[in-house]
């Protein structure tokens, strides 16, 4: 999918590339620096404030921090640490779950976006602009609701949950629910952007197909599976990449939610909220670098398994 | 038809490293020596010194006092420039770790207890031995228990600004409404426990409890854990004492009152907290530190409250902790900082935050205003509490431990964990994480 052209005929490509050659170089000599003299601005940020800290961090994983700066090179010794911390294993499983609960807002985005985009739907804009509220409010603020909505005792959903009957748990301060709570707020928050970028991709889809379909006296749902959920597909899929990367750096709405004084804390760790916990409260900064980097290699990871099996679901046109 | 951002040739890695590095570091910082700052002499400067000096601190509800404070200090020194730099506790110090790395750390700062010693051993604050020798500071004026806990090695770094007790806060209508004596003076743990269990089965209709547990040790634990006749880190700061029966026994007064129903469990007490449980009146009493005058006498229950005693175990305790204010080692402004530090520690100074503020300050005998802020409650009781009060257990690393127990005693509070296997465990991780300081 990636090929920008189709494929011209062997020959045709040697001899052209024969007569063009003797140009090429003479113009890629001229345009001298001048390309990179645009570039290095963004290149020099890059490798400023984005590469050369990643090569730092991974040259601290090895060594072991004093409180106050100062390291000695310690070998594998903070990954050997690292493997046998219990708390690795139960972070990466809080970051899974939620990670998973919250790509469960991608259905969900499809089909809310499809229906803001039901033609000669009223107030479409206003609906839009509720739906990304979310979205832009800090989360900090976002997570101070919810925490009251969430109060066990005087909260506003354990009262709804009464009224039918139901008495819920204490959502912030019960091991194993606080994670979900804090996944719902997540896929809530969430929910606006994904549905800007579907909505968008949305617009993308050629009427003529629902006219075709129409005509050929296909329901409005076979229309949905059979033409906007495919089409939508490349959209889909950016969405899930953006959505797994920034579930795995789970870090705000659960300091925020939970609140870094809650007793049910370790055993409600994300995986970059161990690696606050073991950079910034316990100060331990060459484990803590050690973590970021099974971090970074989880995320690169599961971003390239992603896009290894994009081809069997996303649809080119 | 659709554009899908990574249909080109975007790299797949580029994506995946563009989200990494978001979570990456950029760490810089040089290498210092861990060795104890030299105490130069003081001598008061000149008063045309022309300076200007950071002043960092973590409580903005006591900016009003510490300007106060300012505008005293610059009649004395009129060219010193003072610029205020208010952190909010959540992020303060891992702001002044931070700048403690990178030797940029404010001149003058406050510190606590828990932290003190992993600075001062650092050589990140300046000692105050020149100010003490050349009699610009006494520390014979301040709670000894607090002077203690800011001296290390036998090298004093700074005088505790202000200092903070716990008591027992009680609402006066919740026990009459359950037909109960109000606490005294004499009460000892059986009071506490029988009137708690009478006030929650009592007003359990109402949705109301006897006494709220804390999670917290400074104003639980550490103090019932005392009064037992424990200790949390031993005298000589190697060892913890929680796999002892006095520690025991003090952890055991709150899981057994969560246990009966005499104070909320600990769910409902990290959805809302202790004191939150007091101010709204759903709580006859809770354990709570000086400080808490404030929040109470701004809330519903201000009219009907009193504070009494902490019931006494064994032994009378509670817990004693102030902040300091302490000099950077590195400070390019070291005399100008130094004599802000001297001047903050003066009657004149401690007699002022005790008049504007929401603290006690340390300096003995300017404490009378705090004790008549709030008419009809004892705060007294607070004063006389520095006679049986106990320093905050800290070491060279408090944090590294604090985390520990943060991670095993809600186990311990919730039930899911008795006490015994908790604090064995519990006093060996601590154990060696106080052989590696």
């Amino acid at each position: 999918m990636t090929r920008l052209r189709p494929n011209a005929p062997e020959g045709a490509r040697l001899s052209a590339r024969a007569l063009r050659a003797g140009a090429e170089a003479h113009a890629r000599k001229r345009d001298g620096l001048w390309p990179w003299l645009f570039v290095i601005p963004l290149l020099a940020g890059i490798a400023l404030f984005y590469l050369w800290p990643i090569l730092q961090t991974f040259y601290y994983s090895f060594t072991e921090w004093g409180v106050f700066g100062g390291s000695t090179w310690t070998g594998v010794d903070n990954y050997i640490r690292l493997v046998s911390d219990p708390d690795l294993y139960s972070a990466l499983g809080n970051t899974l779950l939620y990670t998973g609960i919250v790509l469960l807002g991608i259905p969900l985005a499809v089909w809310l976006a499809s229906l803001l985009n039901t033609p000669g739907l009223r107030f479409a804009s206003f609906y839009r602009v509720l739906f990304f509220l979310p979205y832009i409010a800090m989360p900090t603020a976002i997570a101070m609701v919810w925490r009251i909505i969430f109060n066990g005792d005087f909260g506003i959903l354990n009262y709804l949950l009464s009224l039918v009957g139901i008495d819920g748990p204490y959502w912030v301060s019960t091991p194993g629910i606080a994670i979900v709570a804090v996944a719902v707020v997540g896929l809530w928050s969430s929910l606006g952007f994904s549905m800007i970028v579907l909505g968008a991709g949305l617009t993308n889809i050629s009427p003529e197909y629902y006219e075709a379909a129409e005509l050929d006296g296909a329901s409005p749902w076979r229309q949905f599976t059979s033409i906007t959920v495919p089409l939508l597909t490349p959209s889909i899929f950016f969405v899930t990449i953006i959505t797994v990367i920034s579930s795995f750096q789970l870090f705000d709405l659960l300091y925020a939610i939970l609140g870094s004084q809650n007793p049910i804390l370790p055993k409600s760790l994300s995986l970059v909220y161990l690696f606050y916990q073991a950079g910034f409260v316990t100060n331990e900064k060459g484990y803590a670098a050690a973590i970021a980097m099974v971090i970074f290699v989880l995320i690169g990871f599961v971003t390239f398994l992603q896009f290894r099996f994009q081809k069997k679901w996303v649809s080119v046109d | 038809m659709t554009h899908s951002p990574f249909r080109r040739r975007t790299s797949r890695w580029a994506t995946a490293l563009a989200a990494g590095v978001g979570l990456t570091v950029a760490i810089t910082g040089c290498s210092t020596g861990e060795t104890p700052a030299e105490s130069e002499g003081y001598s008061a400067p000149d008063s045309d010194l022309t300076a200007e000096i950071t002043y960092a601190f973590w409580d903005a509800t006591q900016q009003d006092a510490i300007e106060a404070n300012i505008a005293g200090f610059n009649e004395e020194y009129p060219n010193i420039t003072v610029n205020l730099d208010v952190t909010p506790w959540e992020g303060y110090w891992t702001k002044v770790q931070t700048q403690a790395t990178s030797d940029t750390l404010p001149d003058l700062f406050w510190l606590n207890g828990p932290n003190f010693q992993l600075y001062a051993s650092n050589g990140k604050v300046e000692p105050i031995t020149g100010a003490v020798d050349a009699g610009a500071i006494d520390p014979a004026n301040y709670p000894e228990s607090l002077v203690d806990l800011y001296n290390l090695d036998g090298t004093q770094y700074g005088v505790p600004k202000d200092f903070d007790t716990i008591g027992l806060w009680f609402n006066k209508e919740i026990f009459e409404q359950a037909g109960v004596e109000t606490p005294t003076a004499d009460w000892t743990w059986d009071d506490l426990k029988s009137a708690s269990q009478t006030i929650s089965d009592e007003l359990s209709d109402e949705g109301i409890y006897g006494v709220a547990a804390g999670m917290d040790g400074q104003t639980t634990y550490y103090n019932t854990i005392f009064q037992a006749g424990g200790e949390v880190v031993s005298e000589d700061g190697t060892t913890s004492g929680y796999d002892s029966d006095a520690d025991r026994e003090g952890l055991s007064l709150w899981t057994d009152l969560i246990a009966s129903g005499a104070s909320p469990s600990m769910p409902q007490l990290t959805d809302t907290p202790a004191d939150q449980w007091f101010t709204s009146g759903k709580v006859g009493m809770f354990y709570g530190g000086s400080w808490a005058r404030a929040a109470i006498g701004d809330s519903e229950v201000k009219d009907v409250v009193d504070v009494a005693p902490l019931p006494a175990g064994k032994e009378q305790a509670t817990v004693i902790h102030g902040v300091s204010n302490v000099v950077a080692a590195n400070s390019d402004n070291k005399q100008a900082a130094q004599a802000l530090q001297v001047y903050l520690a003066s009657e004149e100074a401690q007699t002022e935050q005790g008049d504007l503020g929401a603290i006690i300050p340390a300096f003995t005998g300017t404490q009378a205003a705090f004790a008549e802020s709030y008419p009809g409650v004892n705060l007294q009781v607070f004063l006389d509490a520095t006679a049986y009060a106990r320093p905050l257990p800290v070491s060279k690393n408090s944090a590294a431990w604090n985390a520990v127990e943060a991670e095993l005693l809600p186990d311990v509070f919730s039930g899911a964990t008795d006490v015994d296997t908790a604090t064995t465990d519990l006093a060996a991780q601590m154990t060696a994480l106080l052989a590696k300081e």
